[in-house]
C-alpha cells in the first residue's frame, strides 16, 4: 500500500499520472456554484441557523454529578415552574446535564433550581444557574466578522505582494469563500447549534483554507516562473502539473490535520456531549476537507483561467501548440 | 571523517535549540522556586470554574458610553473587585461597550451589589492622620481613656465626631496589609476611617461635605508661577458647579483657618486637609492653602505629569455616576470544565496517535522525525504557555486547548511540505545530502509564506476579537511561532545530520527516502550511460529553470533543434493525458 502510494507520488511528480484539475474546471465551478447556492438556500428555507443560547439569550442551568442522565427529568422540572417553556436538555461531559430555557425571572430561576436539585438527586451547590443576554453572542460575532474582514484584506495584500500578482490573491480568496459558504451550509444542514465556539472553528477554517492554498500556489509559482521562455507546456498545464505534484502533500496534510479533529468529533462527541470542543471540531472537520478540495478544484483552476487570457501567455500557448504540431508532422514524415 | 560545513552548522543549531530549552526551563524553574509560577499552565475560568459577569455600564443622563468612560469603568470595577478581596479577578472590556468580570468561585450578594453600584466620590475634611500600620493590640488606647465627645459636633472638622468606636476602628485599621472584605458603603453623614493606598497613611475623616457629582470639570496642567510664567510643577484643576462652589468656599474658609493657625507653610495640622474619597478610599488629601471663592481649586505639590493626569482622571470619573447593569452572569462549574478538558485531551491524544501511525505509514523512519519535531514543538509551546501564565497571566481556556489540537495538523504540514520537496529532489536524481539542502531552500520559502498567513490570522483575531476567540487566537499564533522555530532549528538540522547516516544516505527502504522507491534516476550512471529523455522527463522543469532558458537561448540552431526534438519526445511520452 505504501509502495503503491509512493509510486502514485512518483507518477504524479513526473507527470506520468495526471489528473485534469485545471482542464475540467467547468465541472468544478458548477459543483461549487451549486454547493454555495444550496448552502445559502438551506438556512433560508429552514429559517436560519440553530442558534445557541449565547445568541438567543436565556437561562441556563448546569447540574453536575447527576445519578441519571435522563432528559425528561430536567424537562419536567422546568415545566413544573413554567408550563409553556420549551427547555433544551442535554447531557454534557459524563455526569453533567445542561438545561437551557428562555429567560426566567429571578423567582422562577430559584424554583427551577430547586426542582432540578431534587429531580436529579444532587446537592444544592451542584446546580448552577446562568443568565445570558442575547447581545453577548452577537457582540462576539460582530467582532469576529470585523476580524474576518481585516484578515481577508491583509491576507489578500500579503499574497499579492508575495506572489507578485493579484490574480493569485483573488483565486485564493474565491476558494476561501467557497469553503466558507459550504461549511456554513453543512452547519445549517447538520442542525448543530451555532455557538461562539463554532464561530471560532469557522474562523480557523478560513485561515486553514488560505494557508493550504498558499502552499499549493507556491509550487505553482515555482513551476510557472519561467513559463514564457519555455515551450514545453502551456500555462494551464504547468498549473495542473504543480497541483498534481503537490497532491500527495495535500492528501497527507489533510489527513494529519483532520485526524485529531475527527478524534474529538467522533470519539469526543460520544463522551463529551455538547460543548465547546464538539462545536468547534465539526466546523473544523468539514472546513478542512472542503478547504483542501477548494484549493485543488477551485483556486488553482481559477488562477489558470484568470491568467490564460494574458497576451504573453496566449503567445506562449501558440508556441507550445506550434511545437507539438511540428513534432507530430515530423514524427509522421520519419 | 571529514568535517563538512552543513554538518557543523546543523550541530551548532541543535545546540542552540538545547540552549533555548535550558533557558526557558530555568526561567520557569526559577519562577516556581520563588513561588510565583507553577509548572502547570494557568487555567481559564471555563476549566477552573468560577463566575463570569458581563456588565453594561450606564452613565446617568447620557445614553452611550464612550471609550474613555469605558476605561474608567474598568478602572472602577478593578478597584472594587480588588478591594472586595477577590483574588485573581480578571477584568476586561468587550466590544467597546461592556465590562467582563471573571472571578473564581461564586461572588457573594454583597460583592455583586458592590460591583453594580455607581462610583461614589466625595470630599471629606480630615480630622486626624496616622501611620498606616495597625496599632498592636497591647498598645492601643485603653477602654477608659477612649474619648467621649463633650458635645454634638458643630462642623465636619469637629473633633467631637471622634467617638470611642471611631478611635477603635482607626487604631485597628491596617493600611499596610489592607483587609479586603470591605463590602458596604459608608454613610455620608457619619465620619469614616480610611486608608490612602498611594501613601499608606490612614485617616479619620468627617462627614461628606461636597459630592463628586458636583465636579463639572477636571483637568491637569503645569502650575503658573506668580508672574503668570509656567513652572515645572504639575497641578490638577477642578471646577465645581455653582452650588458646590459656595459649599466648597465655606469648607476652605474653615480649613484655611487651621492652616494659618498652625503656622502656614511650616505648620502641619491635619485638620487643614480635605480628603478626596473614591469608593471609601482616600485618593488624595491636599491641604487648603487658600480660601477658594470661585469653585475652581487647584491641587498642587509633588505631582508628575502622569500622577496629575491620574488624579484628574479619577476626579472626572468620580464625577460620573457610572452604574452597571449585569447583562449576563454565568457560573461555570469546575467539574464540567475539568471533565471537558480531560476528555478533550484524551481525544487529542488519540488524534495524535493516529497522526503518528499515519506518518510512520507514509514516511517510514522519516515519520519519526515528524513525531520528534511535534514533541519538540509541543514542549516549546508548553513552556511558553506556563511562562506566559506567570508573567502575563495568560490562562489556557478550552478554546485554547482546541487551538492546540488543531495546531497539530498545521505544524505537521511544515514537515510534510519539507519532506515532499526532498523527495522531489531525490526524484530529480540528486544524492540525499544535496537533496536535503536543495529541498530545504525551496521548502523554506513555502513554509515561511504559509505560516505568515497563519500568523496574520492569529494576530488579527487576537486584536479584533473578544473573549474566547482571543485565547484561541493566541494559542494559534503561539503554535505557529513554535512551528517555525522547530522547522528551522530542529527538523532541518536533524535531517542534515540524518542524510549523512548510512541508513538514510544509502536509501534504506524503510528510511522513507529511498531513491529506488521514489523512482529516481541518477543523472550520471557510469561511462557512456547517459540518461535518455524518456527516463527523465522533467528535464526543463529543473530547479534552475532560468539558467536552462538562458542556455537554450544561447544554443546554435542545430543544437536547439536537437534539444527541441528531445523535449518533444519527453513531452509526448509524459504528457499524454494533458494533451488530449
Amino acid at each position: 500500500m505504501t509502495s503503491s502510494f509512493a509510486t502514485f507520488g512518483n507518477e504524479l511528480y513526473t507527470g506520468k499520472r495526471s489528473y485534469n484539475f485545471v482542464a475540467a474546471k467547468k465541472i468544478w465551478f458548477i459543483i461549487a456554484a451549486v454547493a454555495v447556492a444550496v448552502s445559502i438556500l438551506v438556512p433560508a428555507v429552514k429559517g436560519g441557523f440553530n442558534l445557541g443560547i449565547e445568541f438567543r439569550g436565556g437561562s441556563e442551568f448546569t447540574v453536575s454529578n447527576v445519578k441519571t442522565t435522563s432528559a425528561a427529568l430536567g424537562e419536567k422540572a422546568v415545566h413544573d415552574v413554567v408550563s409553556g417553556a420549551v427547555p433544551r436538555v442535554a447531557n454534557v461531559a459524563g455526569t453533567t446535564m445542561r438545561i437551557q430555557t428562555d429567560k426566567l425571572s429571578e423567582d422562577e430561576t430559584i424554583r427551577v433550581k430547586e426542582g432540578l436539585t431534587s429531580a436529579y438527586g444532587v446537592t444544592d451547590n451542584e446546580v448552577t444557574s446562568t443568565f445570558i443576554g442575547p447581545t453577548w453572542g452577537q457582540d462576539v460575532t460582530k467582532q469576529a466578522l470585523i476580524g474576518l474582514m481585516v484578515f481577508v484584506g491583509l491576507a489578500a495584500v500579503l499574497m499579492a505582494l508575495y506572489f507578485r500578482t493579484w490574480k493569485m490573491s483573488l483565486s485564493a480568496l474565491v476558494g476561501m469563500l467557497v469553503t466558507m459558504f459550504t461549511t456554513a451550509g453543512v452547519y445549517a444542514l447538520s442542525d448543530f447549534e451555532v455557538t461562539p465556539s463554532a464561530i471560532i472553528g469557522f474562523l480557523t477554517v478560513l485561515s486553514y483554507s488560505l494557508y493550504d492554498t498558499v502552499v499549493v500556489f507556491d509550487k505553482i509559482r515555482e513551476n510557472t516562473a519561467d513559463v514564457t521562455t519555455s515551450s514545453r507546456r502551456t500555462f494551464a498545464e504547468e498549473v495542473n502539473l504543480a497541483v498534481n505534484q503537490t497532491l500527495v502533500r495535500s492528501i497527507n496534510t489533510m489527513m494529519v490535520a483532520v485526524l485529531p479533529v475527527a478524534a474529538i468529533l467522533f470519539i469526543g462527541a460520544g463522551l463529551l456531549g455538547a460543548g465547546t470542543l464538539r462545536d468547534l471540531s465539526l466546523a473544523l472537520f468539514v472546513g478542512i476537507l472542503i478547504g483542501t478540495a477548494a484549493t485543488i478544484f477551485i483556486a488553482a483552476p481559477l488562477y489558470a483561467w484568470l491568467r490564460q487570457g494574458e497576451p504573453e501567455l496566449v503567445k506562449q500557448a501558440k508556441k507550445v501548440a506550434q511545437r507539438r504540431a511540428d513534432a507530430a508532422s515530423e514524427a509522421a514524415t520519419v | 571523517m571529514a568535517r563538512t560545513g552543513p554538518k557543523n552548522t546543523a550541530r551548532r543549531v541543535l545546540t542552540w535549540l538545547g540552549a533555548i530549552f535550558v533557558v526557558l526551563t530555568a526561567v520557569l524553574g526559577g519562577g516556581v522556586i520563588s513561588g510565583h509560577a507553577s509548572w502547570a499552565p494557568k487555567l481559564a475560568l471555563d476549566l477552573e470554574g468560577g463566575t463570569q459577569m458581563i456588565l453594561a455600564p450606564k452613565v446617568e443622563g447620557s445614553g452611550d458610553i464612550n471609550e474613555e468612560q469605558l476605561n474608567q469603568a474598568v478602572a472602577i470595577i478593578r478597584q472594587r473587585v480588588d478591594g472586595s478581596g477577590v483574588a485573581e479577578a480578571e477584568i476586561s472590556t468587550q466590544s467597546g461597550r461592556n465590562v467582563v468580570v471573571s472571578l473564581p468561585g461564586t461572588p457573594s450578594r454583597e460583592t455583586r451589589a458592590l460591583i453594580q453600584a455607581s462610583a461614589d466620590m466625595n470630599f471629606r475634611p480630615v480630622i486626624a492622620v496616622g501611620d498606616g500600620a495597625a496599632i498592636p493590640v497591647e498598645s492601643r488606647t485603653p477602654e477608659d481613656q477612649l474619648p467621649v465627645p463633650a458635645a454634638a459636633p458643630t462642623n465636619a472638622s469637629d473633633s467631637n465626631w471622634v467617638t470611642a468606636d471611631v478611635v477603635k476602628a482607626f487604631e485597628a485599621l491596617d493600611c499596610v496589609n489592607p483587609a479586603t472584605d470591605r463590602q458596604e458603603r459608608s454613610d455620608p453623614a457619619k465620619p469614616l476611617v480610611s486608608c490612602e493606598p498611594s501613601t499608606g497613611l490612614k485617616y479619620i475623616l468627617g462627614p461628606v461635605e461636597v459630592k463628586g457629582q458636583d465636579i463639572t470639570e477636571s483637568s491637569f496642567s503645569q502650575v503658573q508661577g506668580a508672574q503668570g510664567s509656567v513652572t515645572n510643577a504639575w497641578g490638577v484643576n477642578i471646577v465645581f458647579n455653582g452650588d458646590a462652589a459656595s459649599k466648597f468656599k465655606a469648607v476652605t474658609e474653615r480649613l484655611n483657618q487651621f492652616y494659618i493657625a498652625a503656622g502656614g507653610e511650616i505648620g502641619n495640622d491635619p485638620k487643614s486637609q480635605f480628603a478626596i474619597v473614591l469608593d471609601d478610599q482616600v485618593i488624595s488629601a491636599p491641604r487648603s492653602l487658600a480660601v477658594i471663592t470661585d469653585g475652581r481649586p487647584q491641587i498642587t505639590g509633588n505631582f508628575t505629569q502622569a500622577s496629575a493626569k491620574a488624579l484628574s482622571d479619577q476626579l472626572r470619573y468620580g464625577a460620573l455616576p457610572i452604574s452597571f447593569e449585569i447583562q449576563s452572569e454565568q457560573q461555570i462549574s469546575a467539574t464540567l470544565g475539568g471533565e471537558q478538558l480531560r476528555l478533550g485531551l484524551l481525544a487529542g491524544l488519540i488524534g495524535l496517535l493516529l497522526v503518528v501511525v499515519y506518518s510512520l505509514f507514509q514516511y517510514r523512519a522519516l515519520g519519526l522525525v515528524t513525531i520528534a519535531s511535534l514533541v519538540v514543538a509541543g514542549a516549546l509551546t508548553y513552556l511558553a504557555i506556563a511562562i506566559l501564565g506567570w508573567t502575563e497571566n495568560y490562562r489556557l481556556s478550552l478554546a485554547g486547548v482546541a487551538g492546540l489540537i488543531v495546531a497539530i495538523g498545521q505544524t505537521a504540514d511544515s514537515f510534510i511540505v519539507y519532506f515532499e520537496r526532498i523527495r522531489d529532489e531525490l526524484r530529480e536524481g540528486r544524492g540525499l545530502v544535496s537533496a536535503v539542502e536543495n529541498g530545504w531552500k525551496r521548502a523554506k520559502r513555502t513554509v515561511l509564506a504559509s505560516k505568515a498567513v497563519n500568523l496574520l490570522a492569529a494576530l488579527v483575531l487576537y486584536f479584533v476579537a473578544v473573549g474566547n476567540v482571543r485565547g484561541f487566537a493566541f494559542t494559534l499564533g503561539l503554535t505557529a511561532v513554535a512551528d517555525l522555530l522547530v522547522v528551522f532549528i530542529f527538523t532541518h538540522p536533524v535531517l542534515q545530520l540524518l542524510a549523512r547516516t548510512k541508513f538514510f544516505g544509502d536509501g534504506h527502504r524503510f528510511s522513507g527516502l529511498s531513491p529506488d522507491r521514489l523512482g529516481a534516476v541518477p543523472l550520471y550512471r557510469g561511462a557512456g550511460r547517459l540518461r535518455t529523455p524518456t527516463e527523465k522527463p522533467a528535464v526543463v522543469r529543473a530547479r534552475n529553470t532560468g539558467a536552462v532558458a538562458e542556455a537554450e537561448r544561447r544554443m546554435t540552431i542545430a543544437e536547439r533543434r536537437l534539444a527541441e526534438k528531445q523535449g518533444q519526445l519527453a513531452g509526448s511520452s509524459n504528457g499524454t493525458k494533458e494533451e488530449k
